[in-house]
C-alpha cells in the first residue's frame, strides 16, 4: 500500500540509535504551540509511496547503519498511517533492519498495536507532566500517550522519552520531578532525552503564513538543560 | 648482509635488497588498543611550538612571506645550517639558513621566480638571473614545443593549472630507504644498475636512463654533504629512532630543496619508525614521552616546510601548501593491520601541537582496521578537522600494502611508481565550448573543431551528447599530447634527481589527467534531458546563456538518472584519453579533484545550463553542487561514490562538512557515527573524503576577524588549508558550501 509522506533525511543521528535513515509521514493530529515541522499537519501533503519503494531507498543506506543504525518514522504522527508504517517495518524486519518509531503517543488503537509488533524501539514524546498542559499546548489529553507507554512497558519495547524544554513553560523543576515519577514506574525506559526549544523553524511558519505559537519564547539553553537533566537523572 | 645498526630486526629478503616493504612486514608490531598511552607535549616541545607559532604570526602579519633568499638558487648544499632552536631541537635541518625563509628556485622557470619574489616586494638578485640566462629552463622547454593549439587551451582555461612553470611535484621518493640502508648501500645499488645498462643496445629510453642514473648518484652524495653540514654521517644506517626520523627526514628536506614540485609529499613512514621505536623502548633508551617528542619535532619540521609562489598560483592552490603528506594506517595483505603505536601518535601531534593542515595526515581506512583506532580517528577529526580518509580496501588490491598518497588523492606504491601530473581540464567550458561549435564565448576564443552553433529553441539531449562527444574526443587527444611535451621537457630540464634516486631505476609512470565541473556539467546534461533548456543568444549568434525551466534530477542526491551522467562522463573522459598514446609509455590515469582552483575554473566559465550563472564557483573535486542536496548527507555521499574509480585511478575527492549537532548529541555518539558513515561510504567503494565537523558561523566569524582564529583548519579539496591563509574569495566559497544541518 502506499503512504504520504513528507520528506526523507539519508543521515539522521538524533532520532534513535546510531546512524539511521528518517523518513517523514505527512500529517498530524496534533497542533502543538512548539512543532517544528508545521510543514507536516496537512494530511493532504507530501507525496505517495509504496512501503517497497521506501525500502529500495533504506537498502542503499544500510552500510552506514552499523550495529546500532537503522531506520525511524517521525513525522507528522506515523501512528495515523500505522498499517502502512507496519507494512513498511515488516519488510526492513525481513532484510533485518532496526525499526524505531519517533511518536507522540496520542494514538492507541489496534492499527497501532500491530505497528508496535515490529517497533524495535519507540521515541516517545511525553510533552509535558499534567493533563492540563498536554490540554492547552498540544491539543489530546495526557491519557493516551500515558497508556500508549504502559502498552509498550508490556510488551517490553525499549523506550526513548523525548521532551522539549520550552523556557517559560516547562523548563521548571516541578516538571521535571514530575516526569521523573513517570519515568520511575516505567522500566522500558532506558533513555531520557531533554531537547532544547529551538526557533529556526520561524521561517517555515512564515513561508506557510502560519502563526508561530511559540514564537514570543526564548530558545532553550545547554546549560539550563543540563542542569535540568542532571536533577532527573539523580 | 649483516649490519650492527640493525642488530635487533627480524631477518629478510630486505637485507639483500632494497626492500623497506619487506623489512616493515618482517618487524612491525600492530596496535589495536586503546589512545590512552599516548604522552602530552613535553615542556621543551612546548617552548619550541610557542616559538614557532610566533614566528607563524609574523609570517602572516608580513603578508604571507617571512623573508626570501633572493641571491642563492636552492639546491641541497647552497645554504649554510639553519636551526629553529639549536639547543632544543632534536631532528633539525631547514630549507634555507634561517627557519620559514624561502629560497628561489627558477629550474622550473625564470619567470615565474622573478614575479613570485616581486609579489613579496623583493627582486631576484642580478647573480641568480645571470646564472640562468644560458640555461634552459622547463617553462623554456615547454614554450618552445608548444603547438598553437595547445598554447590556445590553456589560454582559454579549458585546460589549465599544466605544470609548464613550475615543479610538477607528485612524486614520492622513498625516503626511508636512507634510514634503513644509509646513502652508500642506494649509491652502490645504483652504480649496479648503471653498469648493467651497458649489456643493452644504446637507444633514446637507455640513453635517458643512463644520464638519470649519473645524476642520481651525483646527488645522493649531494645529500650525505647536506646531513655532513648538520653534523650527521648518514652513509650507514639509522642506528636508533632518533637516527630514523632524522635520516629520513633529511632526505625529504633534500628533495624540497630541490624541487618546488606542487606537492612534496611524505609518503608512509609512521609505522615505519615505530619499528625503530619500539626496538629503542625495548632497550630501554626511548619513553614514551620520548617517542612522542621525537615525533613532534619532525612534525614542527614538516610544519616549516615552504615554497615561494606567485599570486596565480596561489589562485589554483589557496593557503600555501605542501601537501606534505603522510598515508597513515591501513591494512596488509597478510591481513595484520597496519596501525601501530606509532600511527597513534602522528596523530596525536594535531593535539601536541595544535591543529594545523600540515602535514596532510591522510587515514587509509579499512573495514577491518582495529575500532580503537577508527574511534581515535573519529575523534581527531572531530576536535580538529584536519584528517582526510582514503578507501584502503579499495586500494590495496591494486597497489599492494606499501603505497602512499601523493598530493590529495593519488595513489602509488612507494619507490615504484611515480606519476606525471597534469592539473585538469574544465568539462563544463568544453560543453559550452560544443555547444556553440568551438567558440569559448567566456574568452572570446574559436577552439577546436569549428561548426555551426546548435540552432534550437530548446536543447535536446541527444543532439547535444553527439556534439559534447566530438569534443571530449578532440580535447582528449589535445591533452595528452600537451602534457607528453610538459614531461619530455620536466625530465629535461628539471628532472627530480633526489626523489627519483630513492625510487627502484626501473618505475611505472603514470600520467595522471583530471577533470574539475564534474557535477556542473551532469546537472547540465541531467536539465538537458529532464527539463527544459532553451539557450539564449547574444548579438553574434553564440549561446552566452539558458533558460531553463523545469524540475530535473540533481546529483546528490542519489539518483542514478544523474547519478549516471557523471559517472558515464568520467568513464568516456578516460577512455579518450587512453587513445593517444604517451610518454614513456604512462599509464593513462583520471582524478575528479580541483584543489582550491574550483573557484578559478568558475570564474573563467560563461553560464551553464544547470543553472549556475557565469563566473560562479564550480563545486571542489567530486563534490554535487553546494545546496543541490535534498535528502540529506549520505545521499550526497552515494552519489559520489558511485563515480568508478576504476575509471578515476587518480583519485576522487569529496569534501564533507557537517555539524556537530548534526552528527549526533554527545561526544561518543558523534565519534560512532562519524564511524559508521566512514564505513558505509568505503562500503559503497568510495575513494576519498574530507571531513570537517564545524558550524558555518565559525567560519564566518573567522571572515571577519581573523585575528581571533589564527589556527583555524579546514580541509578543502584533498587537502586542509588555515583557514586565514586563503584568499576571500576562496574563504566566501568554503562559506557558501553545504554544512549538512539536523532538520
Amino acid at each position: 500500500m502506499n503512504g504520504r509522506i513528507h520528506s526523507f533525511q539519508s543521515l539522521g543521528t538524533v532520532d534513535g540509535p546510531g546512524v539511521r535513515f528518517v523518513v517523514f509521514f505527512q500529517g498530524c493530529n496534533l497542533r502543538c504551540k512548539c512543532c517544528h515541522n508545521p510543514d507536516t499537519w496537512d494530511h493532504a501533503g507530501g507525496t505517495e509511496y509504496a512501503a517497497s519503494d521506501i525500502l529500495k531507498k533504506v537498502i542503499r543506506y544500510r552500510e552506514y547503519f552499523g550495529e546500532e543504525g537503522g531506520i525511524t518514522l517521525s513525522g507528522g504522527e506515523p501512528l495515523l498511517q500505522a498499517e502502512f508504517a507496519h507494512e513498511l517495518f515488516s519488510l526492513c524486519h525481513a532484510e533485518g533492519i532496526h525499526t524505531c518509531l519517533d511518536t507522540s503517543g496520542s494514538i492507541l488503537n489496534d492499527k497501532a498495536k500491530t505497528l508496535l509488533d515490529e517497533t524495535d524501539r519507540v521515541l516517545l514524546d511525553i510533552k509535558y507532566t499534567t493533563d492540563e498542559q498536554y490540554r492547552e499546548n498540544v491539543g489530546c489529553g495526557m491519557k493516551t500517550p500515558l497508556d500508549f507507554l504502559h502498552y509498550l512497558n508490556e510488551k517490553k519495547i525499549p523506550v526513548t522519552i523525548r521532551q522539549v524544554i520550552i523556557p517559560t513553560v516547562n523548563d521548571d523543576e516541578e516538571n521535571i520531578l514530575a516526569l521523573k515519577e513517570i519515568i520511575k514506574k516505567y522500566p522500558c525506559i532506558d533513555k531520557v532525552e531533554l531537547l532544547p526549544f529551538r526557533k529556526i523553524c520561524q521561517t517555515k511558519y512564515d513561508n506557510m503564513k502560519l502563526h508561530f505559537p511559540f514564537g514570543d519564547r526564548p530558545e532553550g539553553k545547554k546549560d539550563k538543560i543540563d542542569a535540568l537533566y542532571k536533577l532527573l537523572i539523580k | 648482509m649483516e649490519h650492527k645498526n640493525w642488530n635487533g630486526f627480524n631477518k629478510g629478503v630486505w637485507q639483500d635488497e632494497i626492500n623497506v616493504r619487506d623489512f616493515i612486514q618482517q618487524n612491525y608490531k600492530e596496535y589495536d588498543g586503546e589512545a590512552t598511552f599516548l604522552a602530552d607535549a613535553t615542556p621543551r616541545t612546548k617552548t619550541l611550538m610557542e616559538k614557532l607559532q610566533r614566528l607563524f604570526a609574523v609570517e602572516r602579519q608580513l603578508g604571507g612571506v617571512f623573508d626570501i633568499d633572493t641571491t642563492t638558487v636552492t639546491s641541497l648544499t647552497h645554504y649554510s645550517p639553519g636551526y629553529l632552536d639549536k639547543e632544543n631541537e632534536i631532528i633539525v635541518g631547514l630549507q634555507t639558513n634561517r627557519p620559514l625563509k624561502r629560497g628561489v628556485n627558477p629550474f622550473g622557470g625564470m619567470r615565474m621566480a622573478k614575479q613570485s619574489c616581486e609579489a613579496y616586494g623583493y627582486q631576484l638578485s642580478e647573480k641568480v638571473q645571470q646564472e640562468f640566462r644560458f640555461r634552459t629552463t622547463h617553462n623554456d622547454g615547454v614554450f618552445r614545443a608548444y603547438t598553437d593549439e595547445m598554447r590556445a587551451a590553456r589560454k582559454c582555461h579549458v585546460i589549465t593549472g599544466l605544470p609548464d612553470a613550475y615543479g610538477r611535484g607528485r612524486i614520492i621518493g622513498d625516503y626511508r630507504r636512507v634510514a634503513l640502508y644509509g646513502v652508500d648501500k642506494l649509491i652502490a645499488e645504483k652504480k649496479k644498475d648503471k653498469a648493467a645498462l651497458a649489456e643493452g643496445n644504446f637507444n633514446t629510453d637507455q640513453v635517458r636512463l643512463d644520464e638519470e642514473l649519473f645524476q642520481q648518484i651525483t646527488f645522493l652524495g649531494y645529500l650525505k654533504e647536506m646531513a655532513q653540514m648538520y653534523g650527521f654521517d648518514i652513509s650507514q644506517p639509522a642506528e636508533n629512532a632518533r637516527e630514523a626520523i632524522q635520516w629520513t627526514y633529511f632526505a625529504y628536506l633534500g628533495a624540497i630543496k630541490e624541487q618546488n614540485g606542487a606537492a612534496m609529499s611524505l609518503g608512509r613512514v609512521s609505522t615505519f619508525f615505530d619499528i625503530y621505536i619500539e626496538r629503542d623502548i625495548a632497550n630501554g633508551t626511548l619513553t614514551e614521552e620520548g617517542a612522542q617528542e621525537l615525533m613532534d619535532d619532525f612534525v614542527m619540521k614538516l610544519r616549516m616546510a615552504r615554497h615561494l609562489r606567485t599570486p596565480e598560483y596561489n589562485e589554483l592552490f589557496g593557503g600555501d601548501p605542501m601537501w606534505i603528506t603522510e598515508a597513515i594506517g591501513g591494512m596488509g595483505e597478510d591481513g595484520r593491520t597496519l596501525v601501530t603505536k606509532n600511527s597513534f601518535r602522528v596523530l596525536n601531534t594535531l593535539y601536541t601541537l595544535g591543529s594545523s593542515p600540515e602535514p596532510n595526515l591522510t587515514v587509509l581506512w579499512s573495514k577491518d582496521l582495529p575500532e580503537n583506532f577508527k574511534k581515535f580517528c573519529a575523534k581527531v577529526s572531530a576536535d580538529t578537522d584536519s584528517i582526510q580518509y582514503e578507501n584502503d580496501d579499495l586500494m590495496r588490491p591494486i597497489y599492494g600494502d606499501d603505497y602512499a598518497i601523493a598530493c590529495c588523492v593519488s595513489a602509488m606504491e612507494v619507490g615504484k611508481q611515480m606519476q606525471f601530473f597534469g592539473a585538469r581540464c574544465n568539462l563544463p567550458k568544453l560543453l559550452l565550448i560544443a555547444i556553440n561549435g568551438g567558440y569559448d564565448t567566456s574568452s572570446k576564443m574559436h577552439i577546436g573543431p569549428q561548426m555551426p552553433v546548435l540552432d534550437v529553441e530548446k536543447l535536446d539531449y541527444d543532439e547535444v551528447m553527439a556534439r559534447y562527444e566530438i569534443y571530449i574526443e578532440w580535447l582528449s587527444r589535445l591533452y595528452v599530447n600537451t602534457m607528453n611535451i610538459i614531461h619530455y621537457m620536466h625530465d629535461k630540464y628539471a628532472y627530480e634527481k633526489t626523489q627519483m634516486a630513492l625510487h627502484d631505476t626501473e618505475v611505472h609512470r603514470f600520467m595522471a589527467f583530471g577533470v574539475a565541473g564534474l557535477s556542473v556539467v551532469a546537472d547540465s546534461l541531467s536539465a538537458i534531458k529532464y527539463a527544459n533548456v532553451a539557450p539564449v543568444k547574444d548579438e553574434n549568434g553564440f549561446i552566452v546563456d539558458f533558460v531553463t525551466t523545469g524540475d530535473f534530477p540533481k546529483f546528490g542526491n542519489d539518483d542514478d538518472r544523474v547519478d549516471l551522467i557523471a559517472k558515464d562522463t568520467a568513464h568516456k573522459v578516460i577512455t579518450e584519453l587512453r587513445k593517444t598514446p604517451t610518454y614513456r609509455n604512462a599509464e593513462h590515469t583520471l582524478s575528479v579533484l580541483t584543489i582550491t582552483s574550483n573557484v578559478m575554473y568558475g570564474k573563467n566559465t560563461a553560464s551553464t545550463p544547470d543553472g549556475r550563472k557565469a563566473g560562479e564557483p564550480f563545486a571542489p573535486g567530486a563534490n554535487p553542487m553546494h545546496n543541490r542536496e535534498e535528502n540529506g548527507a549520505l545521499a550526497s555521499l552515494n552519489s559520489v561514490a558511485k563515480i568508478s574509480y576504476d575509471d578515476c585511478r587518480d583519485g576522487i575527492s569529496n569534501t564533507f562538512s557537517i555539524t556537530p549537532d548534526a552528527l549526533g548529541k554527545t561526544e561518543e555518539e558523534r565519534i560512532d557515527n562519524l564511524v559508521s558513515i566512514l564505513d558505509g561510504y568505503f562500503a559503497k567503494n568510495a575513494h576519498h573524503i574530507n571531513v570537517n565537523v564545524l558550524n558555518r558561523e565559525t567560519l564566518m566569524k573567522a571572515y571577519e576577524n581573523p585575528d581571533d582564529y589564527p589556527n583555524l583548519t579546514i580541509r578543502v579539496s584533498g587537502y586542509a588549508v588555515n583557514f586565514n591563509k586563503l584568499s576571500r574569495e576562496h574563504q566566501k566559497e568554503v562559506i557558501s558550501r553545504t554544512f549538512h544541518e539536523t532538520m
